[in-house]
This record gives structure tokens, sequence and C-alpha cells, in this order.
């Protein structure tokens, strides 16, 4: 535990950096300190490891208080990293992971392999070993940086603003990464950003502060979507704040159903009896389960229906339900190679491509007559994404339902709007009723996903 | 041929003997020079305020013509070696000074930074990362300093046979024997470029990390590459697939960026 007590940082021309802050960070978490710039929170991190000292109060780390330790072992047992990752230019990559084990007296051989094993866990070759901080990308050296600051196994990292200097898909992957090796790792790491996304992504506990040094706020990030202290705050976190708690919430509860699902070569009699009276559409599978795309109900049932009275001379399309047991192999077929031009055509410009393909059905029954597909959209992985995601899946969905897909992409089950909605009201009353714990169900999983 | 190279015998030397005489009179001066400059360095690195009053000191001194050394130092040193190459030390010192002071305060904050938090102490970090990060700007300055000693010990010759190839010179034109001032002239230049010469070859040995050549330029100007391929790739596995095949040690920074970027476009 660091434990920040009324410290104050005031440089001698009088400008206060920071103002009695007072902040207890949690072991084994992440504890992000954001806001504006000039607000202090570089300041803040520098005095956690002594590289300014602060002008009032004291710093313990584990109940002692830092100013008493000596400096350099101080340092060494904390892990820092910075933007543009201020990799030494001049050591190989290998070498500059090894710096601090090398300080610490380990030998060359053993100080090089941990650097290998680190490379590995971060994520970066073990080619790279042998290169020189210019010939990686942004990316790879912010990994070394993170290498680095992890090689002697200090149980605290220190994080000023790493990813801002990268392109926002290069953050988006080392902010992944980071929550991953978090996960495995448990560090104590305070993280110091100006973007307030980041704290919420990546934060277990987030302080906002504001311009002079002062604290704003000190809340676990769903607590300051909810409930923001001040006007400031508030405005800081900018819009959306709703939609954004929800990725807080977990969609594991969502009731889903399976009812509008049918595979490809559902005859008429699963079409009639699986489509529901408020949704006039049904999903449609392939064989394994994984969603092809929405498809409308009569249009499915009526192509069901001509595709089985194609066949014997004696059934009609009022027939079909009767005789389709008979024809489901048949129909199966005229439907996988119906369902391949419908994928193809799911990319593509959804109301053309319906009624291009309806004309085609009106003119020529099966095989070319499959039932248009209307794009079903990014699914949701059920009980790992958010009621977020399952938001915005039912939001982009055409009919308004989101599909709802296991780990291996199986579809298993859609659920609606109002569904989600109803699933938001419950999550939000739950949350009302015990502040204190955040609700078992949504509380790291989810966030180790977004 | 023999008009060239028949040296005088009040010389006292062949002409390699000169040669060699002329290089140790104006390259111990810079060794000596850049010893006395480094812990000089180190102290303005750590006491920012040191800095001034030394650049100043050292102008001063450099604007004094060598004459006005030997004129006070022949008194101590007598006509020798030493009388000369004492200026010549002191010259020395005004050119590495700022290029080591600079080139070490050039050196990114960034670095610094990360350095200090890692706990090196302002010694050994002077030491293990500013002074080699500072290589390129220290051979810079080296470099002039070792020409335009060379150009000087030529002065030697004031204070009698002390300036080598200089005095090579000078008896040239009381003997009013032109080719031995071609050979002195020219063997000088030859001299000075040969060193300048070595001198970049221990600048490229002694700097690694630093990128050469044509496609270093290039990525110079780009500045380094975020290339997104690799880290957007959360488990790393493709991060170096793309980076290194079939790249060798002159192609190593060109390839990789076209890797990943046409690893970016078939995605």
């Amino acid at each position: 535990m660091i434990r920040i007590e009324s410290v104050t940082k005031r440089y001698p021309d009088g400008t206060v950096a920071v103002d009695d802050l007072t902040l207890d960070i949690p072991d084994g978490s992440i504890t992000v300190l954001v806001g504006p710039s000039g607000c202090g929170k570089t300041t803040t991190l520098r005095m956690i490891n002594r590289m300014i000292e602060p002008s009032g109060g004291r710093i313990l780390l584990d109940g002692q208080d830092i100013a008493q330790q000596p400096v350099t072992a101080l340092r060494r047992s904390m892990g820092y990293v910075i933007q543009n990752a201020g990799l030494f230019q001049h050591r190989t990559i290998v070498d500059n992971i090894a710096t601090v084990p090398r300080m610490l007296g380990w030998d060359r051989s053993r100080a090089r392999e941990r650097a290998r094993e680190l490379m590995e866990r971060v994520g970066l070759d073990a080619a790279l070993a042998k290169r020189y901080p210019y010939q990686l990308s942004g990316g790879q050296q912010q990994r070394v940086g993170v290498a680095r600051a992890l090689a002697a196994d200090p149980p605290v990292l220190l994080m000023d603003e790493p990813f801002s200097a990268v392109d926002p898909i290069v953050r988006k992957g080392l902010q992944a990464e980071l929550l991953r090796i978090q996960a495995e790792l448990g560090k104590t790491i305070v993280f110091v950003t100006h973007d307030i996304d980041e704290a919420i992504k990546l934060g277990n506990m987030i302080a906002v502060m504001r311009t002079g040094g002062h604290l704003a706020q000190f809340a676990p990030p769903d607590e300051l979507l909810s409930s923001p202290a001040d006007a400031f705050v508030e405005d800081f976190l900018g819009t959306d704040r709703g939609i954004r708690r929800l990725s807080f919430f977990t969609s594991a509860g969502l009731d889903v159903t399976t009812t509008p699902i049918v595979t490809v070569d559902a005859d008429a009699a699963q079409i009639a009896e699986r489509t529901l009276p408020e949704l006039p559409y049904l999903l449609v599978t392939d064989a394994e389960g994984k969603p092809l795309g929405w498809a409308k109900a009569e249009e499915l049932a009526a192509q069901a229906a001509d595709s089985t009275g194609e066949q014997p001379a004696d059934s009609t399309g009022e027939q079909a339900p009767d005789s389709a047991d008979g024809q489901a192999p048949d129909s199966a077929d005229a439907q996988a190679a119906g369902s391949t031009d419908a994928q193809a055509a799911d990319s593509a410009d959804a109301p053309a491509a319906e009624s291009a393909e309806r004309t085609a059905a009106e003119r020529s029954p099966a095989p070319a007559a499959a039932a248009p597909l209307l794009p079903h959209g990014r699914p949701f992985v059920f009980g790992r994404e958010s009621l977020r995601d399952a938001l915005d899946c039912a939001v982009l969905s055409p009919t308004g339902w989101a599909v709802a897909v296991d780990g291996t992409g199986k579809a298993v089950g859609v659920t609606s709007q109002e569904t989600i909605a109803t699933a938001i009201r419950g999550a939000h009353a739950r949350r009302a009723a015990k502040p204190d714990s955040p609700d078992g169900d949504a509380g790291e999983p989810v966030k180790a996903l977004r | 041929m023999n008009q060239y190279f028949d040296i005088p015998s009040d010389l006292q030397h062949s002409y390699l003997g000169l040669i060699g005489l002329h290089l140790q009179e104006a390259l111990l001066p810079v060794l000596f020079g850049l010893l006395i400059a480094l812990p000089i360095a180190l102290v303005c690195a750590r006491f920012n305020w040191f800095y001034a009053p030394v650049l100043w000191v050292t102008t001063v001194l450099y604007a004094i013509p060598s004459l006005a050394f030997f004129v006070v130092l022949i008194d101590y040193t007598g006509a020798t070696e030493t009388t000369v190459m004492i200026p010549l030390t002191v010259y020395s010192l005004v050119l590495l000074v700022p290029a080591i002071v600079e080139g070490t305060r050039a050196v990114s904050p960034d670095t610094v930074a990360a350095a200090t938090a890692m706990g090196f102490g302002s010694f050994r970090r002077f030491v293990q990362v500013e002074l080699p990060i500072a290589v390129p700007a220290i051979m810079a300055g080296l470099r002039l300093a070792a020409v335009s000693s060379i150009s000087l010990v030529s002065v030697g010759a004031i204070i009698g046979n002390q300036g080598a190839l200089g005095n090579l010179l000078h008896d040239g034109m009381i003997y009013h024997r032109d080719p031995l001032i071609v050979t002195s002239v020219v063997t000088t230049a030859v001299l000075a470029i040969a060193v300048d010469g070595l001198l970049v070859l221990a600048q490229v040995l002694l700097t690694p990390w630093q990128p050469h050549g044509r496609a270093a330029a290039r990525r110079a100007r780009t500045g380094p590459g975020d290339d997104i391929g690799p880290g957007t790739d959360p488990a790393g596995d493709n991060v170096t697939g793309k980076d290194l095949t079939g790249t060798d040690v002159t192609g190593k920074d060109a390839a990789p960026q076209d890797a990943a970027a046409l690893g970016e476009a078939a995605r």
C-alpha cells in the first residue's frame, strides 16, 4: 500500500504543483491519476520514487516513510515507464531490459535470461533481442519500456503517460496487453494519463485531479461515471457517461432467447413455429450454429415451401409443411448454395441486396431463391462482454435485436433493445442496493476484456 | 623525386621520423585535452552554473596566440616538445569541453528520467548513459581538435626544432628549396585527412546503435515508424515474423517497415 499523506509540492517561485494531496493507493491494482495538464499528476507520480521531493507531507510505502529509505534502492524497487519509452539507444534491447537486474548485481547471463523471459511476456519476439531501439517501432519500444520496468520484478510500477505517444490502434493493443500482464502479475500500478477514457479502461481506482494539484474525486471508474463529485469531474468525464458506465455491467444475466434462431436447412414448420409475434425476422445460422444473418420470416417460409414444392409432382406450396420432413436434405442443399450468395450480399448495402434478391426469388425458384439475409453485425460474447457491447449490437442491428454468441462464435440467443434496457435498470438497482461491492459478476472479468 | 624527400640534416629526423614527431606533438595534446575535459564536463553536467565560467575561461585561453604561450612557457619548459604541446592541449580543451557538455545535455530528457528512475546515481548515469549517447557529438569535437592540432604543430618551428613538418617548411624557405615546402604542406594535409578518416571509422565502430547509411538517413527524415502491424497484435506472435524475414544487417531498418506496411495492407 502506498499512502500519500497531505503531500504538497511548492516550487521556490511559489507555484504549487500539488496541494495537500491525500491518497491511499491499494496494492495489486491499477490506480490512475488523471487530469488536465498542470494538475500535478506527474509531479505526484515522481514524488513516489523521489525524483521530486515533496515540500510538505509524507509518502508511506508499506508503512515506511520513503524519505527515510536510500533513494537508489527505493527506485530500483519500483519499475518506471514513461512516454516515448526513454530507452537507452546505445544498448541492445536485451541489455536495456537487463539494466536494473545488472545494477542489482545479477551476473550477465542470468540478467539476459530474465530479459528474454520478459520479452516473451510483453509480446516481443526473441529475435529482436540483439537489435537497437532505433530499429523498433514506437509500439515495440513501449513494450520494451514495460519489460525493462518489470525486469527486477518490482512490486510497484509507475507509469507516466506511457501510451500517449503511439497511434490509437497501437495504444489499444498496448492497453489490452497491460491488462493481460496485470492479470498475471498483480502489481501495484500507479498510472498517469490525461485521457479519461484510458483511465476508465485501465483503472481499478481513478483519482481525478484538477489544476493546482487538488484531488477532485477518488473512486472506482464505475462510481465516477455514475456519480461525479462536482461539475469539474462531470465536465472532464464528457458525454455518454451512462452508456460508458454500462461497460461495468456484465451481460451474463441478460435474458436471451433461442426461439427465433433457425439453421439454414430449417423447414417451413420450424420457421413457423420459431417466429416470434414481436419479431418478424429469424436469425439464420449455419449447420454449426454460427450466425449468418437475419431473414424475413415470411420470405424464409415461402422459400422453404418453394424448395420443397419443387421436388415431388404432387406437392404444393400448401402441403409443404407435411412433406417437409422428407424433403429436408434437398432443401438443405439448396439453402447451402443460396447462403453463399447471401453471405456475399451480407457485406453489400443491405436494402439493395434485399430487393435484388427478392426479385430474383420471384423470378426463379430455388436454389437462387434463397431468402435475402440482412447482416447481423458484430455479435457480443455472452457473459464475457458487457451490457454496453450488447446494447451496441442491438442498436446497430437492422432488426433492433442483438445476437449473443459463445466463445467459439456459435449463436446462443438473441435479445431485444427492450430486454437489454430492462437488464440495465436491474443492474442499476442492484448496484444502488449495495454500492460498496461492485457486483460480483461484473467485476474483473469484464474489465479484463474491455 | 629526391628533391622532395631529401631532408636537410639540421632537422635531425628522416621523413618518416618527422611524420611520427608531428603526429605525436599534435595528437598527444588532443588526448590530454580529452582526459582533462571529461571531468570538467562531468562537473558542468552536475552543476549547471559551472559551465558558463568554464566556457568563458577556455574561450579567453583560445584567444591567446601560441606565440604568447611560448614566450611565457619557454622560461619553465625550455625549447622542448612540451612547450609546443601545452598550448595545443589548452586549445583542444576549448573545443572538447563544449562538445562533451552540449552532447550530454542533448541526451533526451526521457532517457535521463528513465535512468534516474531506475536508480542510476548522477556519476553512473553520466558515465554509462549520457557519455555513450553523446559519442557522436564528442567525436565531432575530437575531429575538429585533431585536425586543427595537426595544422598548429608547425608553429613549433618558431622556438627551434620543435615544429616537425613545420621545420621542414621553414627549411624549405630559408634554403630556397621549394619542393620541401610542397612536401611539408601536402604531408600535413594528408595527415589531417587520414586522422580525420580514422576518427570517423572509430565513431562508426563505437556507435553500432546509430543508424548509418542511406536507409538510415531516410528513416531519420521520417522519424521512427510506428508500424501498426506488430503493435496491434496483442499476442505479439507476428511482431517479428514480418520484421525479420530476409533482412540483413544493411537492410534492417528499411525492410521491417515495408514488411509491416505490407502486413497492414493485407489485413
